[in-house]
C-alpha cells in the first residue's frame, strides 16, 4: 500500500514543528530554511498553509531531468533526487508546476520530499494532525466522512 | 551546546558592528536569555545611568533551546535598564524572530550607545550592517515591516521594530517582532527608540546544529511534548479559548481587578471573554476569534488571530483593518476592558491592534486610560486636558481615541504617555496609580489571591505576573492547589514560582509550558541540548542567582525595600463583592518571611552569606 502525504489547512497553526522534524531527519540540524515542506501564512486571512510535494505519478521534475538525476523510490512511490547525479541544472525546479522542487545553494543540487523513505518526520512531529501519512487512496475520505455525517439517515428509516 | 557561542556587539554611537566571543562561564552559571543578557548588562552599565541615556544598554538575546525542536523553543527576551521603573527591565517575547536570530549563528545582540540618525541592523547570517532608516521613522511598526519585507525582497525576513509612540518618548512603548507579538512590558521599545534604532531584520539560513546529543534531546522532546498534549490548560484550554480562558474563572473567584482596581469582579466580563470571542456576531455571522496560532515550535497554539466587526465604529471607514490580526489575550483584555469598565469586544481588540500597530504594552496602557477615567470622574482633570473627550469609565470611544493619541503622541496622549505613575503625579493625586516600583498591574487582584500581593510587591521589574504567577497554585492548583485567600506558605510558594520561572525564561522556551511542566520537565531536555549537566536543582539554583543579581541591580540603581510596597487601596480598601469581600491584601504578613527565605537582610538586601551560596 502506498503512503502519501495529507494537509488539512485549517487544522495548522503555524508552529513550523515539521519545517524543523524535515530539516533535522534530512540536514542534521533545526533550519526552517533547508525544509522540504513549507508552510505559508495569510496574516491578512489568517490562515496558515503546509505545502510540499504530492509526488505526482507522472512527475514533471522526472520527465524533465536532462541527467536522470529524479528515480522512483519503488517502496514508497516517492520521487527521489540523487544527489550524486544531480548536477543542480535546476531544470525540475522550472518544470515542477507548484515549485515543490527547490536548489540549495549549499550542496549546489537540489531538494524534494523524499517521505523520508516512508516514515515522514514532518507527519510525525505535527502538533494537530495538520500532516498526516495515510493510504494514497482515501485522501479524501475524511472530507466524505464529514459530508456525510450531515446525512440526516434517522428521517429516512 | 545549543549556545551558538556568538554574540553580536553594535555600537550605534561609532556605527560598528562587531562579532565575540560568548563567554561560556556565564552562559554555565546564567543558562542564556534572561539571565546571561542580564548578566551582560549589570556587567556593563552603571545602574544609575539615564534609562534613556547613551550609557544604557539594550540586549536582545535568545535561550539555549530557542531554534530547536523543543516545544516553545523559540523565545527571545530584550533586556535594558527601564525608563518605566528604573529598574532591570526584561521583556520576553515568541512569534518567529528569535528562532531566527538563532538561525543565523547569533546567541544575543548586544546594543550600545546611540546612533546620530535613524538606522536599522539587518542581519543575514554571518553578514550584519547598520543601514539607514530616515524613510520608516516616522511610521509604525507595521508600516515599518512592509517596507523592509519590499526592500530587501525577503519574505522570509523577520523583523522587530519600535512604532511612532516609541519614538515619541511613551514610557511603556514595546519591541513588536512578527507584526503582533510583543517583547511589551516595561518601556523597553522606548530605550530602543531613544538610540535612534527602529528595527532588527533578520534572515537565519545556517540552522541549530550543536546539539549535544541529539538523540536523546529528540527523545526529551517529544516525551515533553506529550506532557503538554495530556494536560487540560495546555493541550485543551489555551489553543481552544487562549489565555482569555482566565477571564469568566478570575471574575467568578472575584480577583478580576475593575475600574482602576476599585472593584474586584466585571458585570460585563462575558461580553469581552473567550466564549464571547467565538460568539458569531449579527452583521456578518463570523466570530472575532478566526484561528489560534502557535509562535515558532510552539505545540500549544495559544495566540488569537481576530478581526473585528466591519461595521464597528472604530474601522466602519478604515478598510486597513478589515482583515485578520492578532487578537485579545486576556492581560491585554483586561486592562484595556475590564479596567476601563468597557464591555465593547470590538473596541477593545480595536485599541489591541493599535497597541501592536505602534508598539504599546496594552497592560500599562489600559491601566494608564484607567487611571485617567477615575482622575475625570474625580473632577480631577477635565474636557481641558482630554481635549474634549469624555474619560468616563465605559467609555469605548475614548478608549479608541487614547489608542490612536499615544500611538501619535497627539494631545491628551501626551500624558497618556507618561504611565499612571507619572500621569496621577501630574495631577496631584499619586494614590491613584495603581503600580508597584512605577509599574502597572496585570490581571489578578491580589485581595482575591493573596500571594500574588507578594509576587508584585517584590518583582524586579515592578509589578508583573510573569515573575512568579502564583495564580496557577492559588487558582488552578498547579503543582498543587493552595487557598487564594489566606497569606500563609504564601512567602515560599512566591520564592519558588519566582526561581523557576527565571529558568524557564533563561532557556528559550515559554512560560505558560509550566501549566503542564516543571523543571523536572525541562531540565532533561536542556541536558541533552546543553554541555554542562543540567538537574531540575541546578536550574532552579540558576534561577535564584538570577532573581538576587537583578535585585542587587535594582538596590544599586536606587530601589530600596520600602519599594517592596503596594499601592494603599489594595492594602486598606476591601474587596467589595464575590468570595474575596472584606479582603485587603495581606502583604506586611507575607514580607518579612519572604526576606527571611531569600536571605536577605531585613532592608531586602541579600546578605553575605546568600551571596556567597549564589557565587555572586
Amino acid at each position: 500500500m502506498l503512503r502519501s502525504l495529507h494537509i488539512t489547512p485549517e487544522k495548522c497553526t503555524g508552529c513550523l514543528q515539521c519545517e524543523m522534524a524535515c530539516s533535522f531527519e534530512n540536514e542534521g540540524v533545526f533550519n526552517p530554511a533547508k525544509s522540504r515542506i513549507k508552510v505559508f501564512t495569510f496574516h491578512e486571512e489568517g490562515r496558515f498553509v503546509p505545502y510540499t510535494c504530492t509526488q505526482c505519478a507522472e512527475a514533471w521534475c522526472m520527465q524533465a531531468c536532462p541527467v536522470e538525476a529524479i528515480v522512483v523510490n519503488a517502496a514508497t512511490g516517492s520521487k527521489d533526487v540523487l544527489e550524486d547525479v544531480c548536477v543542480g541544472c535546476k531544470v525540475c525546479t522550472i518544470a515542477c508546476p507548484f515549485g515543490t522542487v527547490n536548489y540549495n545553494q549549499a550542496t549546489g543540487k537540489v531538494i524534494k520530499c523524499d517521505l523520508c523513505g516512508g516514515d515522514p518526520a514532518c507527519a510525525t512531529a505535527c502538533p494537530t494532525e495538520a500532516i498526516t501519512y495515510i493510504d494514497s487512496d482515501m485522501t479524501g475520505y475524511e472530507r466524505m466522512r464529514a459530508w456525510a455525517s450531515k446525512t440526516d439517515t434517522a428521517a429516512s428509516a | 551546546m545549543a549556545w551558538t557561542g556568538k554574540i553580536l556587539r553594535v555600537n550605534l554611537t561609532s556605527g560598528s558592528v562587531k562579532q565575540e566571543a560568548l563567554n561560556m562561564d556565564w552562559a554555565q552559571t546564567y543558562l542564556g536569555q534572561r539571565g546571561l543578557a542580564t548578566k551582560y548588562l549589570v556587567e556593563e552599565i552603571d545602574p544609575k545611568c539615564d534609562p534613556l541615556g547613551p550609557d544604557n544598554k539594550l540586549i536582545m538575546a535568545t535561550g539555549p533551546l530557542t531554534g530547536t525542536m523543543a516545544s516553545t523553543g523559540g523565545r527571545y527576551s530584550v533586556i535594558c535598564k527601564s525608563p518605566l521603573t528604573g529598574c532591570v527591565a526584561c521583556s520576553n517575547s515568541g512569534g518567529f524572530i528569535g528562532a531566527e536570530l538563532k538561525n543565523a549563528g547569533w546567541d544575543m545582540i548586544i546594543f550600545e550607545g546611540k546612533s546620530k540618525k535613524p538606522v536599522y541592523l539587518y542581519v543575514e547570517n554571518d553578514k550584519a550592517e547598520l543601514l539607514p532608516a530616515d524613510k520608516i521613522w516616522g511610521t509604525s511598526v507595521w508600516a515599518t515591516d512592509e517596507w523592509l519585507h519590499k526592500k530587501h525582497q525577503d519574505p522570509a525576513l523577520r523583523i522587530a521594530a519600535v512604532g511612532r509612540s516609541a519614538e515619541n518618548g511613551c514610557l511603556y512603548s514595546a519591541v513588536i517582532n512578527d507584526l503582533h507579538r510583543a517583547a511589551g512590558r516595561s518601556g523597553v521599545g522606548t530605550v530602543m527608540a531613544s538610540k535612534n534604532l527602529k528595527a532588527v531584520a533578520v534572515r537565519g539560513t545556517a540552522g541549530v546544529g550543536n546539539i549535544k546529543d541529539p538523540k536523546r534531546f529528540m527523545q526529551a522532546t517529544t516525551e515533553a511534548k506529550q506532557v503538554l498534549a495530556e494536560n487540560a490548560v495546555t493541550g485543551q484550554g489555551l489553543p481552544t479559548y487562549g489565555t482569555q480562558v482566565l477571564m469568566n474563572v478570575i471574575n467568578e473567584i472575584g480577583a478580576l481587578p475593575t475600574r482602576n482596581m476599585r472593584e474586584v469582579q466585571f458585570e460585563g466580563a462575558h461580553k469581552i471573554s473567550a466564549e464571547a470571542m467565538a460568539e458569531p456576531r449579527k452583521s456578518d455571522g463570523k466570530a472575532n476569534l478566526t484561528t489560534n496560532a502557535g509562535c515558532f515550535g510552539c505545540t500549544i497554539a495559544c495566540g488569537r488571530i481576530s478581526t473585528i466587526d466591519r461595521t464597528h465604529f472604530t474601522i466602519e471607514n478604515k478598510p486597513q483593518y478589515w482583515g485578520n490580526s492578532g487578537g485579545l489575550e486576556y492581560e491585554a483584555a483586561w486592562a484595556m476592558g475590564t479596567d476601563t469598565g468597557i464591555d465593547d469586544l470590538d473596541a477593545v481588540t480595536y485599541a489591541n491592534f493599535i497597541c501592536n500597530e505602534d508598539g504599546m504594552d496594552p497592560i500599562t496602557f489600559g491601566a494608564t486610560v484607567a487611571a485617567a477615567m477615575e482622575l475625570y470622574e474625580a473632577g480631577v482633570i477635565g474636557d481641558k486636558e482630554t481635549g474634549g473627550i469624555a474619560f468616563k469609565f465605559g467609555n469605548a470611544q475614548a478608549l479608541a481615541k487614547a489608542a490612536e493619541m499615544v500611538a501619535t503622541g497627539e494631545g491628551f496622549g501626551k500624558d497618556l504617555a507618561l504611565g499612571s505613575k507619572k500621569l496621577c503625579e501630574k495631577y496631584g493625586r499619586p494614590e491613584l496609580s495603581m503600580t508597584v516600583k512605577g509599574q502597572e498591574f496585570p490581571a489578578y487582584d491580589p485581595r482575591g489571591i493573596q500571594g500574588m500581593g507578594l509576587a508584585y510587591a517584590t518583582s524586579n521589574r515592578g509589578a508583573c505576573h510573569l515573575r512568579g504567577y502564583t495564580v496557577a497554585s492559588e487558582v488552578l492548583g498547579i503543582p498543587e492547589k493552595t487557598d487564594p485567600l489566606v497569606t500563609d506558605g504564601k512567602a515560599g510558594l512566591v520564592k519558588a514560582f519566582q526561581d523557576a520561572t527565571a529558568a524557564f525564561d533563561s532557556s528559550g522556551l515559554c512560560i505558560f509550558t509550566s501549566f503542564a511542566w516543571t523543571l523536572e520537565n525541562v531540565a532533561p531536555q536542556l541536558d541533552a541540548a546543553c554541555a554542562g549537566g543540567w538537574s531540575p536543582e541546578r536550574l532552579a539554583e540558576v534561577g535564584e542567582r538570577i532573581w538576587n543579581m537583578e535585585r542587587e541591580f535594582n538596590l544599586e540603581a536606587g530601589m530600596k525595600a520600602s519599594d517592596d510596597t503596594l499601592p494603599k487601596r489594595l492594602t486598606t480598601e476591601k474587596a467589595n463583592t464575590g468570595p474575596a469581600e472584606g479582603k485587603v491584601n495581606g502583604l506586611s504578613a507575607m514580607l518579612p518571611e519572604y526576606y527571611e527565605l531569600r536571605g536577605w537582610s531585613k532592608d531586602g538586601k541579600p546578605t553575605d552569606k546568600t551571596r556567597q551560596r549564589l557565587g555572586l
